[in-house]
């Protein structure tokens, strides 16, 4: 069976177990149910940002990072998912985030794996999860997961991910841009890559700006009763309880501000563990997971027990303007359940 | 259950950076409805082995148009076997002498296209030969 092999740690059934996953097939469900009792040891970090930010090429720097820490740690084993788009018109889809890893090539402590979002919204795929779930059951220890490139509203990925980074760039809008909802708002850590390009003081005073107007109390009462200094990177971590979320530039085409992007995930991850936060995300994880499964399975087993004449005709009836989508559902929840 | 996707990594071995080719192939395929993992330039057999396994990919597509695919080609496909993906298929494109071809075709690549080849064909090709491990 490919799950006894993946947790000896036979590459090439965990890839086949991956392909198994991604097609929801009965090996890869039956595979996920034996491996389960097996995962919760990883550290999954989603990576998150608009198309072209550099997502790929920072994952890249952290990969290498991790594999060779410079201050003398062990190293730890990585895997990368990277996610990129479908084609919503023919299913097809080019993926090309390993143009941008190829320094971690032939390592065996690293496993990289590309996948498409087969018409999942919300920037990360259906099969996500489970992919990340084997991974964690063949025992890599930092699992990074990286979104397509998101707008701002693809906040799956904080769902999913224990430390969220969501890279911004210089030059991408003003600061209206970073006080409205969305993407900014899932951040654990902000990554402002290409700081080596004009307009960073600028981008950065506007994703402080929004932290400031985030977290206003707290920031002003928390540190020992005294108003703290905001301007100093330090004083954004965690004050309280309540975890600010640092700001770090980084140029990931060098490596320049990997070691200090490093440091505030791990900073972040002992936050977690410190207050607890790191049960809740996992509690609210599972929660999310057992609801989608359960959205999926319910909906797949009232349609087998549908009569597809019954459903036209109620959309003839939605067409035709005579009924409302409203009614239809009663309508046709009411049929089904007869 | 969701259906079976056709995976394909495209890579370009060897110093040569002329990658029009492979990305107009890449982006042919992708319009056929295959997931296409593209490498980019300057990958050696044993990242391209590497990449194909870790996808678990159906097909191999090698642009080459160095004129070094006698040392390429059969060092990828010694990799692949070595990694136990003897069924994943290969195909290359580029500039092929005819000697070379009726060679490489012998060492069990599935398909050879030089310039000019309509990308139906390939896009065909990968199809059936695909179909036909299933």
């Amino acid at each position: 069976m490919l799950q006894t092999s993946v947790l000896e740690g036979d590459r090439l059934a965990l890839a086949r177990l991956l392909t198994e996953i991604e097609a929801d097939s009965e090996a890869g469900r039956s595979a996920l149910n034996d491996l389960f009792k097996h995962t919760g040891n990883a550290h999954l970090i989603g990576v998150t940002g608009a198309p072209g930010t550099g997502k790929s090429s920072l994952v890249n720097q952290l990969a290498l990072h991790y594999r060779k820490p410079p201050n003398g740690e062990a190293p730890r084993s990585v895997a990368i998912v990277a996610v990129d788009p479908s084609s919503p018109f023919t299913g097809g889809a080019v993926l090309g985030d390993r143009i941008r890893m190829r320094e971690l090539s032939g390592d065996a402590g690293v496993f990289i794996r590309s996948m498409a979002t087969r018409g999942s919204l919300g920037g990360l795929a259906t099969a996500t999860i489970g992919i990340v779930q084997a991974l964690d059951a063949a025992g890599f220890e930092i699992i990074f997961v990286e979104t397509v490139g998101a707008g701002q509203s693809e906040v799956e990925i904080a769902k999913l991910a224990h430390t969220t980074l969501v890279v911004d760039v210089p030059g991408l809008g003003d600061d209206v841009q970073a006080i409205k909802a969305g993407i900014l708002e899932i951040a654990d850590v902000l990554v402002l890559n290409k700081a080596d390009r004009p307009g960073v003081e600028a981008a950065e005073r506007a994703l402080r700006g929004m932290l400031k107007l985030g977290h206003p109390t707290k920031r002003a009462f928390n540190h020992h009763g005294r108003p703290t200094v905001t301007e100093s990177s330090d004083a954004e971590l965690a004050v309280g309880d309540e975890w600010i979320p640092p700001i770090r530039r980084t140029m990931a085409t060098d490596g320049k501000g990997i070691v200090e992007l490093a440091a505030a995930i791990a900073g972040h991850k002992a936050h977690m563990e410190k207050t607890g936060g790191w049960q809740l995300r996992e509690r609210a994880r599972l929660q999310g997971e057992v609801e989608d499964l359960l959205s999926s399975e319910l909906m797949s087993r009232w349609r087998s027990g549908l009569d597809d004449k019954d459903f036209q005709k109620i959309l003839d009836q939605l067409v035709t303007r005579s009924i409302s989508p409203g009614q239809a559902v009663t309508k046709l929840l009411k049929e089904n359940s007869q | 259950m969701a259906e079976k996707k056709i995976r394909v990594l495209v890579a370009k071995p060897g110093l040569d950076g002329h990658d029009r080719g492979a990305k107009v192939i890449a982006r042919a395929l992708r319009d056929a409805g295959m997931e296409v993992i593209y490498t980019g330039l300057r990958q050696t057999p044993e990242m391209i082995a590497e990449a194909a396994l870790q996808e678990d990919v159906d097909a191999v597509g090698l642009s080459i148009l160095s004129g070094a695919h006698m040392a390429l080609v059969p060092r990828v496909m010694e990799l692949l076997r070595a990694n136990g993906q003897d069924k994943v298929k290969v195909f290359l494109g580029g500039i092929i002498p005819d000697e070379d071809v009726i060679t490489l075709q012998k060492l069990g690549v599935t398909g050879i296209y030089g310039p000019g080849s309509p990308t139906q064909k390939i896009i065909d090709d990968i199809r059936n030969s695909v179909a036909a491990l299933a």
